[in-house]
């Protein structure tokens, strides 16, 4: 057992919150917000950085990162709601890594920005693609074809939650090649969406951790009656129970991470089990803390409310989270149906 | 970064499942369970051949040097069995204490005595006015020459009935702040004057009150210094919380798991086919393995030379919350029959299901209340202030 990080992972996520908290920050997530959701500035510091290679395998140009560095890093971006689509650039970058297909440098480097659409399209359309605002090139599965397509993203995102570059993508319009079919697309898009959950879920233990870390400032400054708020039991032990699922959710996240690097057959059901984990905790840690910033946190002026949204907007980019349980449910006990006995030795939890 | 608890983990989770198919019988658990005295000589004498009882401790101390790991997965595997090892932890932990603060006299007289299965402790802290406040403890001892006097009540003395001694915290000065006036002995509980009272639990287990009318006992019985009990208990609450749950969570999930794949649901369908109980049982599952890895990084703190404070109530408060809740969700899914008792062929479960759902009740209060673990988790994790 061994829960550290090594040297090279602290100097990873060092380097990534040094650069976010000189470049990063409540003020350029406001001012993205207003273009697109998206900061070129930011984008271009994270490409300097090496982040969106992470995922490349060496062969191909990148730096072959690991599953648990990259949810160390997805940790981070959540933690700053940083407006730049690397999740997305990971997720996408990795399934076509999968897929056998060459990536070209500018793709491995994210001078040219990859995505990947999280649900089948409909008649050829993949609605509000994460990064679908600001990437030349998407991956999605169109019928049972998994394909790549450049095109000109929509001017400007769909208008939504988070305030994210979403958008919708025709992915039978621009170049576009098919990577798989059939049996082999459908294993690559659910490749993605394991990945992304994986990544997803470390941005959003990131969020809730973040959240946290502001309510608990707060009520250490804030006086009501005399005292500090945070003084107050009512007020203590709900953060308490906050920081405890938070930490549970990032052992089981980095658990996740690593169950992957090991190539090990619980990685899927570990891997689920920490996004929807994740989700949750996320949703109760920024409902918490904005609600014990009182009146100020319900003002859009303070900062709570950026992370109050983005916990639930970058959840429902996959759909409702507690589907997931059934996903869960399939790998542990077998499609429905088919009553899988394990003989009933115990399968681990 | 590695998830895998210890090489020799693994191996030692196998023999002790062995070792389990040959000792731990039917009998055992039944009687276990019927008289709710969680502690079996014959059982208890038989992990102590194997070296069991203090396997965690060097060699020379008359251990077998096992990592953390490896007595996690010990822990894992006796709760997973409904072994009844009350008996086994409470003495374990006084034994380790000593080792800690006993006199040589002490160390000599119950420490071998201890590991090889001969004699049992109970823990003598709370009062029927004091439990989380442990320090307002009101039993008092005073000094008669070479010798202390004791009176008082003692409430939750588990397994006084089969242990050789109290493990006590009595107040010796009236004078001071109340943690500065106490002092631990260790009583024999067949001193005149002490009467013992079974009390019956929810859980069903039989705990005790215990009396302590004019106790005479030398003062070599006393642990530590005098007024130094806090010191002396704050060294055995250490010991107290060990990393690693005690299995309870995943024995539930597992019978209720059982339970859904055996059991018929609407149609021609099975129970493990309805949307509705694998949502339920997934959450559960991914519940049992976020307290796991809680309970592991207290384990892992611990080895790393640190003191877990802050992982171990962090780990307790999680897993006792959420059990509780998982134990009244589960026993729920299994609709009307979910009240039938263990010994009904047709309970589901066997029974314990709806066994776990009594027992959990206490899981929030015992070893530390989860508003203690709250408070520890607020002040020492967060740096949030007392409250006034």
């Amino acid at each position: 057992m061994d829960l550290a990080l090594d040297d090279t992972q602290e100097q990873l996520v060092a380097t990534l919150r040094a650069f976010l908290a000189r470049h990063g920050g409540p003020e350029v997530v406001r001012a993205a917000e207003d273009s697109g959701g998206f900061d070129i500035t930011l984008w271009d510091g994270i490409v300097e950085l090496g982040l969106p290679s992470l995922a490349v395998p060496v062969v191909a140009g990148g730096s072959g990162a690991s599953a648990v560095d990259q949810v160390l890093i997805s940790e981070q971006i959540g933690a700053g709601i940083t407006p730049v689509p690397l999740i997305e650039h990971l997720t996408a970058t990795a399934v076509l890594g999968e897929s056998g297909a060459d990536i070209a440098p500018s793709l491995a480097s994210g001078t040219e920005i990859l995505t990947f659409a999280l649900h089948p399209s409909q008649q050829g359309l993949a609605r509000l693609v994460p990064a679908g605002s600001t990437a030349n090139t998407v991956i999605g599965l169109d019928d049972d074809e998994l394909v790549m397509v450049t095109s000109a993203p929509p001017v400007g995102p769909v208008p939504n939650l988070g305030g994210g570059p979403l958008a919708d993508r025709d992915l039978r319009s621009g170049e576009r090649i098919t990577l798989a079919k059939s049996v082999q697309a459908a294993h690559l898009y659910k490749y993605g969406v394991a990945r992304w959950q994986l990544l997803i879920g470390g941005a959003l233990v990131g969020i809730a951790s973040a959240a946290l870390d502001q309510a608990v400032a707060y009520v250490k400054e804030r006086q009501q009656f005399d005292v500090p708020l945070g003084s107050f039991q009512a007020v203590a032990h709900r953060l308490a129970d906050v920081a405890t699922e938070i930490e549970g959710c990032r052992l089981l996240g980095r658990e996740a991470a690593w169950l992957t690097d090991e190539g090990d057959l619980e990685a899927a059901e570990v891997t689920a089990m920490s996004y929807v984990a994740a989700a949750e905790t996320a949703q109760r840690a920024v409902a918490w803390s904005l609600h014990f910033h009182g009146g100020y946190g319900f003002m859009l002026e303070y900062d709570i409310q950026l992370y109050f949204r983005r916990a639930k907007a970058w959840t429902l980019a996959l759909g409702d989270p507690r589907r997931t349980y059934q996903m869960i449910a399939d790998i542990r006990y077998g499609q429905v149906g088919t009553t899988t006995a394990n003989g009933g030795a115990w399968t681990s939890a | 970064m590695d998830f895998r608890l210890s090489p020799q983990s693994d191996a030692f989770r196998v023999e002790v499942r062995e070792f389990l198919a040959e000792h731990l019988t039917t009998e055992i658990v039944e009687r276990a369970h019927e008289t709710g005295t969680v502690h079996d000589w014959t059982f208890h004498r038989a992990l102590a051949a194997k070296g069991w009882l203090a396997a965690s401790w060097p060699e020379e101390l008359g251990g077998q040097g096992r990592d953390p790991y490896e007595m996690i997965a010990m822990r894992e595997e006796l709760a997973l069995a409904h072994a009844p090892v009350d008996g086994m932890a409470i003495t374990n932990m006084i034994a380790t204490t000593l080792l800690h603060v006993g006199s040589d006299e002490q160390k000599a007289r119950y420490i071998p005595a201890a590991i090889k299965g001969e004699l049992l402790f109970s823990l003598g802290y709370s009062e029927p006015d004091s439990g989380s406040d442990v320090a307002a403890a009101k039993t008092k001892a005073v000094r008669d020459g070479d010798e202390w006097v004791i009176n008082g009540q003692k409430m939750f003395t588990t397994l006084a009935q089969e242990a050789s001694y109290v493990f006590l915290l009595a107040r010796t000065d009236t004078n001071v702040a109340k943690h500065k006036g106490l002092t631990i002995f260790i009583v024999p509980l067949d001193t005149p004057g002490i009467e013992i009272q079974p009390v019956h639990t929810l859980g069903g287990e039989r705990i005790n009150i215990t009396f302590y009318t004019d106790v005479r006992i030398p003062d070599s019985a006393r642990v530590g210094a005098v007024n130094g009990g806090w010191q002396v208990m704050t060294v055995a609450l250490t010991f107290e919380r060990g990393g690693g749950g005690k299995g309870q969570f995943d024995n539930v999930l597992h019978h209720a798991e059982e339970w859904a794949r055996t059991t018929a649901g609407a149609g021609a369908a099975m129970m493990i086919d309805d949307p509705l109980i694998r949502e339920r049982l997934a959450r559960v599952a991914a519940q049992t393995r976020i307290a796991r890895l809680l309970g592991y990084r207290t384990a892992w703190t611990g080895a790393q030379g640190r003191l877990p404070g802050v992982e171990g109530s962090m780990h307790k408060l999680y897993s006792a919350e959420r059990f509780v809740e998982a134990c009244s969700d589960l026993l729920d899914m299994t609709g009307p029959a979910g009240v039938r008792k263990h010994g009904d062929p047709l309970a589901p479960g066997q029974g314990w299901i709806e066994h776990a759902h009594r027992h959990a009740a206490v899981t929030t209060i015992y070893g530390g209340t989860s508003e203690i673990q709250r408070e520890i988790i607020a002040q020492r994790g967060l740096g949030l202030p007392r409250a006034r």
